[in-house]
């Protein structure tokens, strides 16, 4: 079992690794890195939603955090080495302190949600309503409605002179994704992600074999926080400037979107499902005739209502159909069946 | 003397808009165990809605009161039948197809509206206190709101109908062994969460500028309102937005509205660490 899921992580690392090499001669790297970036945001979520059942409205408040972070370290320092290492600590602090707010409280569900949905707001409200030059962080204006622009993007450590962007940019993305979801499946695989896992499928049932769900609820809730950080801080330096907007309810809900879309409970769908949304944006933002929200909220209700699932487990579900069909007629039904759950388990 | 009298209406005004844009979702939530994310795009449309009727040369109280609730309803309807009846139960299910609705008619006002702002003028003029100049807009809808809630409790507690809704929101196969349809009374009770939401919207209309994304504007404190209120409808919605009004005010004149705002949030979080089901979980139990 155990080694069948260790090939399982190896096979889609090398997929995804194969897939980031040829990607550049397909698109362009600008576009490219953007939508790595998003993959981490998605993953971030499809992380503690799909694998902590925890359904958090805000994970936007900890990408805008770990954005801004960076952004004011950045301008501060001078360099980014630092900043970088910030942007990811302090969403992973705040939101590990805000969990045990919450869990330590026994909030559950819609209770959950509307924490975080209220957290983000107090971000977004505060942020857009700091354009007075009396707020200031070091020698970096919050800016208010406009954000934050001019800071040091990210450098060769070490060397602040030399920038690291385009092509060279685009790599330092597509090496923090497949690390951070080599991270995540290592993770998962361990006891402390089976009993994270063991938690979503049953609380009460886990509490009374002795291990505490508050604290595994929180550690987990706080390693999604830092790696929607670590998106945001990459997002800083891509786009050269952060604004209040990276806190907004519309990113929120573009996150949620990607996860349900992609699909939940595995950690390639978030992925794949913020790649492909985030691309057809691109797409439909170059076209004037339909609306862009309309698409995407037509895909939010019809993919909850028809696709439950989302793509990859369903495509995953497919191709084990066949697959079970062929082996079932080698090696009888029990394997067969097996073989199908698991499937679907570590898409 | 006149400061205080106008700090009082302003106070007295900030907790009735709380109850006018919550009591909507607060109807569909309490019976049906349905959070419409769509709320605030429901009140986009209701102000919309009363625009362009006024625009069309009618009346702007009829506008408001009949046109605006008459239009939502329906649109309510069409999305129950739609969406909304195939995920009753699944919570989380209706919180994410309503959010896909909400972006949905954001696009679609957008479409057809553009992306600009519209309004209409208040119908009643301001009139000044002392020194001050009060909006004589905020009394009308502090009365309508007043009257919104004493219709509902009376329907809910005196007449036929509220008795069978509210029979059929404590036990759904109870009331079908006794020969309602549960399907019908969950359209109609959605129908009045979506009219009594166009209203809100059709009200509210002459206030603010309105633009196809104004909705979002509202939908945060609704959901906080309600969601605190926890599962009385009325008693639920009267407290929490009592509180909240209160504490937001009192933030506002102490310092500046952003400030008002972030204390709004701040005592929702706290007050939903210390009750976590909501004010009438614990206070008020049991009552509408």
């Amino acid at each position: 079992m155990e080694n069948s899921e260790f090939k399982h992580a190896a096979t889609v690392m090398l997929v995804m690794i194969v897939a980031l090499l040829v990607a550049p001669s397909v698109l362009e790297t600008y576009t490219l890195s953007v939508l790595i970036i998003y993959g981490i945001l998605g993953l971030s979520l499809g992380l503690i939603w799909g694998f902590g059942g925890i359904l958090c409205f805000g994970q936007a408040a900890f990408y805008g955090l770990g954005a801004y972070s960076y952004a004011i370290s950045a301008i501060n320092i001078g360099e980014s080495s630092l900043p970088f290492i910030l942007g990811i600590v302090i969403p992973f602090v705040f939101a590990g302190v805000l969990g045990a707010m919450m869990f330590y409280g026994r909030l559950s569900d819609v209770y959950l949600g509307v924490v975080t949905l209220v957290v983000t707001l107090i971000f977004f409200k505060f942020m857009n309503s700091t354009a007075g030059p009396e707020y200031v962080i070091g020698a970096a204006r919050l800016g208010g409605f406009n954000g934050i622009p001019g800071f040091q993007t990210l450098n060769v450590p070490g060397r602040p002179d030399s920038y690291i962007y385009d092509l060279e940019f685009y790599y330092v993305c597509a090496c923090a994704l497949v690390i951070v979801y080599g991270l995540t499946r290592w993770l998962l695989a361990s006891p402390f992600g089976r009993v994270a896992v063991a938690i979503r499928e049953n609380e009460q049932r886990v509490e009374l074999m002795g291990y505490d769900a508050r604290l595994r609820k929180t550690v987990l809730f706080a390693i999604g926080g830092g790696i929607a950080g670590l998106a945001g801080t990459l997002f800083a330096s891509w786009a050269e400037i952060v604004t209040p907007g990276m806190f907004s309810l519309a990113q929120s809900a573009e996150i949620i979107i990607w996860c349900i879309v992609g699909g939940l409970g595995t950690l390639t769908g978030p992925v794949v499902g913020a790649m492909i949304l985030a691309y057809l944006k691109f797409l439909l933002g170059q076209q004037s005739l339909i609306d862009n929200a309309m698409v995407l909220g037509l895909i939010l209700v019809l993919s909850v209502l028809f696709l439950p699932r989302g793509i990859v487990p369903t495509i995953g579900l497919l191709v084990g159909r066949t697959s079970i069909g062929r082996r079932r007629r080698k090696s009888g039904r029990r394997g067969g069946r097996r073989r199908h759950v698991r499937d679907t388990q570590n898409a | 003397m006149d400061l205080a009298a106008v700090i009082a209406i302003e106070v007295v005004y900030s907790v009735a808009f709380l109850v006018l844009i919550s009591v909507g979702l607060a109807v569909v939530f309490g019976m049906m165990r349905v959070i419409n994310l769509a709320h605030g795009e429901f009140m986009m449309l209701g102000g919309y809605a009363a625009i362009v009727a006024v625009g069309h040369g009618i009346n702007i109280y009829i506008a408001m009161l009949v046109v605006a609730p008459l239009v939502v309803g329906i649109i309510g309807i069409i999305i129950e039948r739609l969406v909304i009846r195939h995920l009753y139960g699944r919570l989380i299910d209706t919180m994410l197809a309503t959010w896909g609705l909400s972006l949905f008619l954001v696009g679609f006002a957008t479409m057809i509206f553009g992306n600009t702002t519209t309004g209409i003028s208040p119908p009643i003029s301001g009139f000044s206190l002392g020194s001050y100049q009060v909006n004589g807009y905020n009394f009308f809808i502090i009365l309508v709101t007043a009257v919104i809630i004493a219709a509902m409790y009376a329907i809910l507690s005196y007449t036929r109908l509220g008795l069978v809704a509210r029979g059929t929101m404590q036990g759904a196969d109870m009331a079908s062994a006794l020969g309602y349809n549960p399907d019908r009374v969950y359209m109609a009770t959605f129908f009045a969460g979506s009219a009594l939401t166009g209203m809100a919207g059709g009200i509210l209309a002459p206030l603010v500028g309105l633009g196809p994304a104004s909705g979002a504007t509202y939908i945060a404190k609704a959901f906080i309102t309600v969601i605190s209120g926890g599962a009385s409808v009325i008693a639920g919605v009267l407290s929490s937005a009592t509180l909240f009004g209160l504490i937001s005010q009192t933030f506002t004149f102490a310092a500046s509205p952003v400030v008002g705002e972030v204390a709004l949030l701040v005592a929702a979080v706290i007050l939903l660490r210390l009750l976590p089901q909501g004010i009438t979980g614990r206070f008020f139990k049991g009552r509408m």
